[in-house]
């Protein structure tokens, strides 16, 4: 790492015109290849950075290419280019191009779209692996904790009070109800893992770091498709038929069937998964931060007491709100994918038990089963 | 949809597959797998001494019936014992009650045969003794009125005057 904490000049002055607002709240969606924590401007007028660079590591046509996000000084642009075994890159509106041979600079049609520079693989560890990697961290030290705790008494004290209802909580009203008695115990390290790992990160998404990890479409894609592979690697039998050649249906109908429970198996359900938890988590940041910048926007109509108390006042109430979505969208995609691990392992015995008249006991099972 | 997948970053997308890969192998190893067995435990040792408890109560009850069985047992059969004391006690009492009027009465009988024959005994003593008494007096009698001439001629006298009035 050149420098932890570094500051440069930069041309453009503060955000405060709604353009440069709008511009802001979309740069902070996109993942980035530094630590940015705030920027102010110094009283020579110099835009000064506070934050730390980031490794770059990219995948170029010539092979492997990494250096520290510092190189590019804060530029967004496309203007800054680095130069590694013989391959020049520049960074524009976050994401990383090689310039193509012989170019020297980028050149922009007219909706600013590169027109001689491709996209590279980019496996640098961004914001987003950052976050990634911390809350990783902290999950495996509070709950190896925990782990622990165990070994020497049969209830935990200390943090670990806090942590063993939350493991209870997963394991009895998510994995156990969705999946059923018999095989909840196999899937409930996933959920527990995907449940806690999302919770975190939509939590460290409200801190002023300003993490937006389950807000990039990539990783929330990753994650329903560990679901989908899940539930299609433990589907039994049943599970297949009922996609494949669904029974008690008549037999020109199956094959239209087959194709919009197949849709519905490896499109409809992951994709509801990633879009859910991709769109709430972005929409919340997208409302935060314009509710915060009512204090620039209306300035001028409310003054700055107005504008600044109004701002204080919804951003705070906005804020609490996503603190239940930020647990809402983690119970929400947990409990989906247990459903579909459940659907998937379902079994549909048609051995029922009969009571004294004959009629069929429905016990929790089959209505379970009939249900999905 | 164009600018999503433009915002798609497969690297981002790599990276995130293989740390949470990763994580769950972790999690699962070390954290989930320790806990969950030992709630598991936990709940099915709670469960046990549930039903140990319970189990404990019937048998306290168990016992308490029997106890209570023993001592009604015990009493019923010290009333027996009672019972049987008191009839032989009665019966001994009975008995030797018979058996003391018995020798008694025989004790009696005995007696009053040997006061009879003491009886008769002593009154043929008595008669023999009045008869030498009589027989010694009426000598004496005789010897002393026949003792002068006077006294015989008297008697004379006086049996043939016994005559003469006849």
């Amino acid at each position: 790492m050149q420098s932890f904490a570094f500051s440069d000049t930069e041309q453009e002055g503060a955000v405060s015109t709604k353009e440069q607002v709008d511009e802001y709240i979309l740069h902070h969606l996109k993942d980035s290849h530094d630590f940015h924590l705030f920027s102010y401007s110094n009283d020579a007028g110099e835009r000064k950075h506070v934050g730390f660079p980031l490794p770059v590591i990219l995948w170029s046509s010539n092979g492997l290419a990494t250096f520290m996000s510092s190189e590019f000084h804060h530029d967004d642009n496309g203007q800054v280019i680095v130069e590694r075994n013989g391959s020049k890159f520049v960074k524009l509106h976050s994401k990383i191009y090689e310039l193509d041979n012989g170019a020297s600079s980028v050149s922009f049609e007219e909706e600013h779209h590169a027109t001689n520079a491709h996209k590279v693989l980019d496996f640098s560890i961004t914001k987003s692996v950052v976050g990634v990697l911390l809350v990783g961290l902290l999950m495996l030290l509070a709950f190896s904790s925990l782990a622990k705790q165990y070994a020497k008494k049969s209830i935990p004290t200390g943090f670990g009070r806090v942590l063993e209802p939350l493991v209870l909580y997963v394991r009895d009203e998510i994995a156990r109800p969705n999946i059923g008695e018999k095989h909840y115990r196999k899937f409930t390290g996933y959920l527990l893992t995907v449940f806690f790992f999302i919770w975190i990160l939509n939590l460290m998404g409200l801190t002023p770091f300003g993490f937006n990890v389950t807000g990039q479409i990539a990783v929330t894609a990753c994650l329903a498709i560990f679901t989908l592979v899940i539930y299609t690697v433990s589907g039994n039998k049943d599970y297949w038929m009922h996609i494949l050649w669904m029974p008690g249906v008549p037999v020109f109908v199956k094959p239209i069937l087959a194709i919009i429970e197949l849709a519905g198996a490896f499109i409809i359900k992951p994709f509801s998964l990633l879009v859910r938890l991709f769109a709430n988590i972005s929409a919340g940041h997208i409302v935060v931060m314009s509710l915060i910048a009512i204090m620039f926007t209306l300035k001028k109509s409310l003054g700055v007491v107005g504008a600044t108390g109004l701002s204080l006042v919804l951003s705070f109430f906005i804020t609490l709100i996503e603190v239940l979505v930020a647990f809402l969208q983690a119970y929400i995609f947990t409990a989906l994918s247990a459903l579909f691990i459940g659907m998937a392992v379902a079994e549909h015995d048609h051995d029922h038990e009969h009571d004294s008249h004959g009629h069929e006991v429905a016990d929790v099972e089959d209505v379970r089963g009939d249900f999905i | 949809m164009e600018v999503l997948l433009n915002d798609f970053s497969p690297g981002l997308f790599v990276v995130q597959t293989i740390l949470l890969l990763g994580l769950i192998f972790l999690m699962v190893k070390f954290a989930w797998k320790p806990i969950l067995n030992s709630l598991n435990e936990r709940e099915s040792g709670i469960q046990e001494a549930l039903a140990a408890a319970e189990k404990a109560k019937a048998d306290m009850q168990n016992l308490q019936a029997d106890n209570e069985k023993m001592l009604q047992e015990a009493r019923s059969e010290r009333e027996a014992m009672l019972k049987e004391a008191r009839e032989i006690k009665e019966k001994m009492i009975s008995d030797s009650k018979e058996q003391a009027k018995i020798e008694g009465d025989k004790m009696l009988k005995q007696a009053q045969a040997a006061i009879e024959s003491e009886k008769k005994a002593a009154v043929a003593d008595i008669k023999s003794q009045v008869a030498e008494l009589s027989v010694a007096i009426a000598e004496k009698v005789i010897k002393e009125e026949l003792s002068s001439n006077e006294k015989q001629l008297k008697l004379v006298d006086t049996m043939l005057s016994d005559i003469k009035l006849n």
